[in-house]
């Protein structure tokens, strides 16, 4: 009231200074917030929000995270609800998931998803499987979080992709965070859902910051798993991603545009439950598709994609057979050159986009 | 604590008695019950010790009440287990079935020593275990027979039986080990008085992640009794054939431990009991080792003489049968009378029988059960079924 009178009395001036104290005395509307960051806030918010939530894993307490993502936790939460474990993989996911039978809600974090193997059991045949076991008596809900994929010269134990194999399993949940709305929004979904979410990170991403917006900051601001986003809208062909690689296809998808080509850039965002309807929806308005992802592709997340396009309405739709851009069908090299020729990069999803449009 | 009954027991009598020449039906017992010796005495094996000062008493004292409550449980497991044995050959029960006849003073002493707000897992010989964590025979029986009225409906099989408080039944030899760890640290975590009862094989004894388990339990001093059935063969092998040492109760090292007469129900007892103790007051975990054994095979696909002798199974039948200990304990010092026991077989027997009736008759799970259980607290969503066209529903 008092704005709108010094508005009505000053004129013009009045109007520019009017709209800057409304700006100052509203939050701001957005912030920039890298992917560690949100990852941080997410699980911060959580760990006030429910007292049995908590976090275990190698380093994640007095080191601050080998990767600084849990920075800060331990200060505040204390050794209860933040916890260091000894190098045993196999030991802790297991008590991890012993911990989430008797009625807490445990993060567990393994220091990259390549020293999940060593505990792979206790995440399908102890976690994933329990529910359906126990025909509904016994929840079991965990989430197990860690960066996933390649990263960047850690050579062939340090860099394999694990979504199509968690995918591949029936009673986990199985997310893949591109960006920082992304990392917010599902890791708070993950640790409110009462089910077992494989959490699957990005090493790469953790330092590339992104705007999120006053909705985004909420503390109940959470994005439903399962369901994919549209990126980018478009109109002649489906670009289906997850992680990292959605940024290159937003990337590639600019330089595309230059030359007249409109690509749909879909982000999962959830590998399983993998949502087909918005795939197929998008699929069936463009024609043609493409997928990309970092893993390799026998047996991977873009063949199960292509496999369920053959199998629906929107396999009428395809112009032409759909594609997968994947990482090379090596283990990882070492040397930069190697490394970067052993992963999908922008120029390898422009040339698969032509060659399916017979650009 | 010691009553005035001058009759104390040193060790067991090896014989059973020859059964009385009484008719089946109605039994009338000769003596009021007043009659009985309302408790007695007993002293049991001594426990060996490891980094421990003292141990559980030298003695027990049973009534006549726990008596006849371990009697009836210990034969209930007893008939329950033989008439699985029927139904697998009769090929009503299928898949695999790790049968617990000979155990059954491990599961009924450790019950004895906690309660039910305490938490118990095992491995897949958990049978016993489902029962004396709740669950009743029928829906046991209904569940190894795959019937809708099982205790996991049908969707668990033998090894997957849960009730509360008990974790089950768990397939993979090892993992409910560091699993049980968990349960604890919740119990901890929640600022409870419970503990977890964790239980395994001697030929489980020696994975990798028992021992990631002993080490972070005595790091976080979390409330688990981490106990070792020791019934001398991982399935076909030999605890020498298998293990470098077979002092389990020695494996955790720095956790401190007990080796127990297994076949006894009141040595387990006495022993959970100063576990639990050892638990409850903030010391951490504690090791037992329970040296028992299994009268089958491994499981019902091993007859369980290619590796051991008749002559031995027959030995431990006859000198260290654990529902035959008990009996004669409680018979010796008028705790109970013949008649009276016999009464309770004829009820256990008839429980069994009733059971199994409703196991072979239940129906088996309806088809629209089989995509559920899936995900907790979630609207239904469709499942792939075995082709493109076959659209399934799941339901929490």
């Amino acid at each position: 009231m008092a704005s709108l009178r010094s508005f009505l009395r000053s004129g013009k001036n009045a109007v520019s200074v009017v709209l800057r104290r409304e700006f100052s005395e509203t939050s701001p509307a957005a912030v920039q917030v890298n992917v560690r960051d949100a990852l941080n806030q997410a699980m911060d918010e959580e760990l006030e929000r429910d007292e049995r939530v908590f976090l275990l894993g190698e380093e994640v307490a007095q080191y601050d995270g080998a990767y600084k993502v849990s920075r800060g936790l331990w200060k505040k939460y204390g050794d209860k609800r933040i916890i260091d474990t000894p190098i045993t993989e196999m030991g802790f996911a297991g008590i991890a998931v012993g911990a989430a039978f008797a009625g807490l809600r445990p993060i567990c974090e393994f220091m990259t998803w390549n020293f999940s193997m060593q505990a792979i059991d206790q995440v399908i045949n102890s976690a994933a499987k329990t529910y359906y076991m126990s025909a509904g008596f016994q929840t079991v809900p965990i989430v197990f979080r860690g960066p996933n994929g390649s990263s960047a010269g850690v050579a062939a134990q340090h860099s394999q992709c694990f979504a199509a194999w968690y995918g591949h399993c029936p009673g986990l949940k199985v997310v893949s965070p591109w960006n920082s709305e992304d990392a917010r929004g599902l890791l708070k979904a993950a640790i409110r859902d009462d089910n077992p979410v494989v959490f699957l990170e990005n090493e790469m991403m953790y330092g590339v910051p992104f705007e999120l917006s006053e909705e985004m900051m909420h503390k109940d601001f959470v994005i439903p798993i399962g369901k994919a986003k549209v990126e980018r809208q478009g109109t002649h062909i489906t670009l289906v991603s997850h992680s990292r690689c959605v940024g290159f296809c937003l990337d590639a998808a600019a330089v595309l545009a230059k030359e007249g080509v409109e690509c749909e850039v879909v982000n999962l965002r959830t590998i399983r439950p993998l949502d087909v309807d918005t795939i197929e929806a998008s699929v069936m308005k463009t024609g043609n598709l493409v997928t990309v992802e970092g893993g390799w592709p026998q047996y991977g997340v873009g063949a199960e994609i292509c496999a369920r396009i053959m199998e629906g309405p929107a396999f009428n739709y395809l112009d032409a057979p759909a594609v997968r851009v994947t990482g090379v069908d090596i283990p990882m090299p070492y040397a930069k050159i190697l490394e970067d020729h052993s992963v999908p990069q922008i120029k390898d999803i422009i040339f698969s986009v032509k060659k399916v449009l017979n650009m | 604590m010691f009553p005035s009954s001058p009759h104390h027991l040193s060790g067991l009598s090896g014989t059973l008695h020859a059964p009385n020449a009484q008719a089946a039906s109605v039994v009338v017992s000769s003596r009021s019950y007043a009659d009985f010796t309302p408790e007695a005495t007993f002293d049991i094996k001594k426990v060996d010790l490891h980094r421990l000062e003292e141990g559980p008493p030298l003695t027990s004292t049973l009534t006549r009440e726990d008596g006849l409550k371990y009697y009836r449980t210990m034969q209930t497991i007893r008939r329950m287990e033989l008439k699985a044995d029927q139904l697998y050959k009769q090929k009503i029960i299928r898949g695999f079935c790790h049968l617990y006849d000979g155990q059954e003073a491990c599961a009924v002493g450790i019950e004895g020593g906690i309660t039910l707000s305490d938490h118990l897992i095992t491995a897949y010989r958990a049978h016993g275990y489902t029962l004396t964590r709740g669950g009743t025979v029928r829906e046991i029986m209904a569940e190894l027979t795959g019937r809708r009225e099982g205790i996991a409906k049908g969707k668990g099989g033998s090894m997957h039986m849960y009730t509360k408080n008990f974790y089950g039944g768990n397939g993979i030899v090892g993992a409910q080990v560091p699993l049980g760890a968990g349960v604890a640290l919740a119990c901890k975590y929640l600022g409870t008085d419970q503990l977890c009862v964790s239980l395994y094989g001697d030929g489980a004894a020696n994975q990798g992640q028992i021992f990631e388990t002993y080490n972070m339990a005595s790091l976080w001093k979390l409330p688990i009794i981490f106990i070792c059935e020791n019934n001398q063969y991982g399935m076909g092998t030999s605890v020498e054939r298998a293990s470098a040492s077979t002092e389990y109760y020695k494996r955790g090292d720095f956790i401190p431990g007990l080796r127990v007469d297994g076949m006894d129900v009141l040595c387990v007892r006495e022993a959970t009991k100063f576990a639990a103790d050892h638990c409850r007051s903030g010391k951490g975990p504690i090791l037992m080792e329970l040296q028992t054994y299994r009268y089958h095979g491994h499981s019902m696909s091993d007859p369980g003489v290619s590796y051991r002798t008749r002559e031995e199974i027959q030995e431990v039948r006859s000198k260290s049968d654990p529902i035959s200990m008990l009996k004669d304990r409680m018979l010796s010092n008028n705790m109970a009378s013949v008649e009276e026991l016999k009464e309770i077989d004829i009820e256990v027997r008839k429980e069994i029988e009733d059971a199994a009736q409703f196991a072979t008759t239940d129906p088996e799970p309806p088809l629209d059960d089989l995509c559920s259980h899936i995900y907790a607290n979630e609207k239904s969503f469709e499942v792939r079924g075995a082709t493109p066209w076959t659209k399934l529903t799941s339901h929490s």
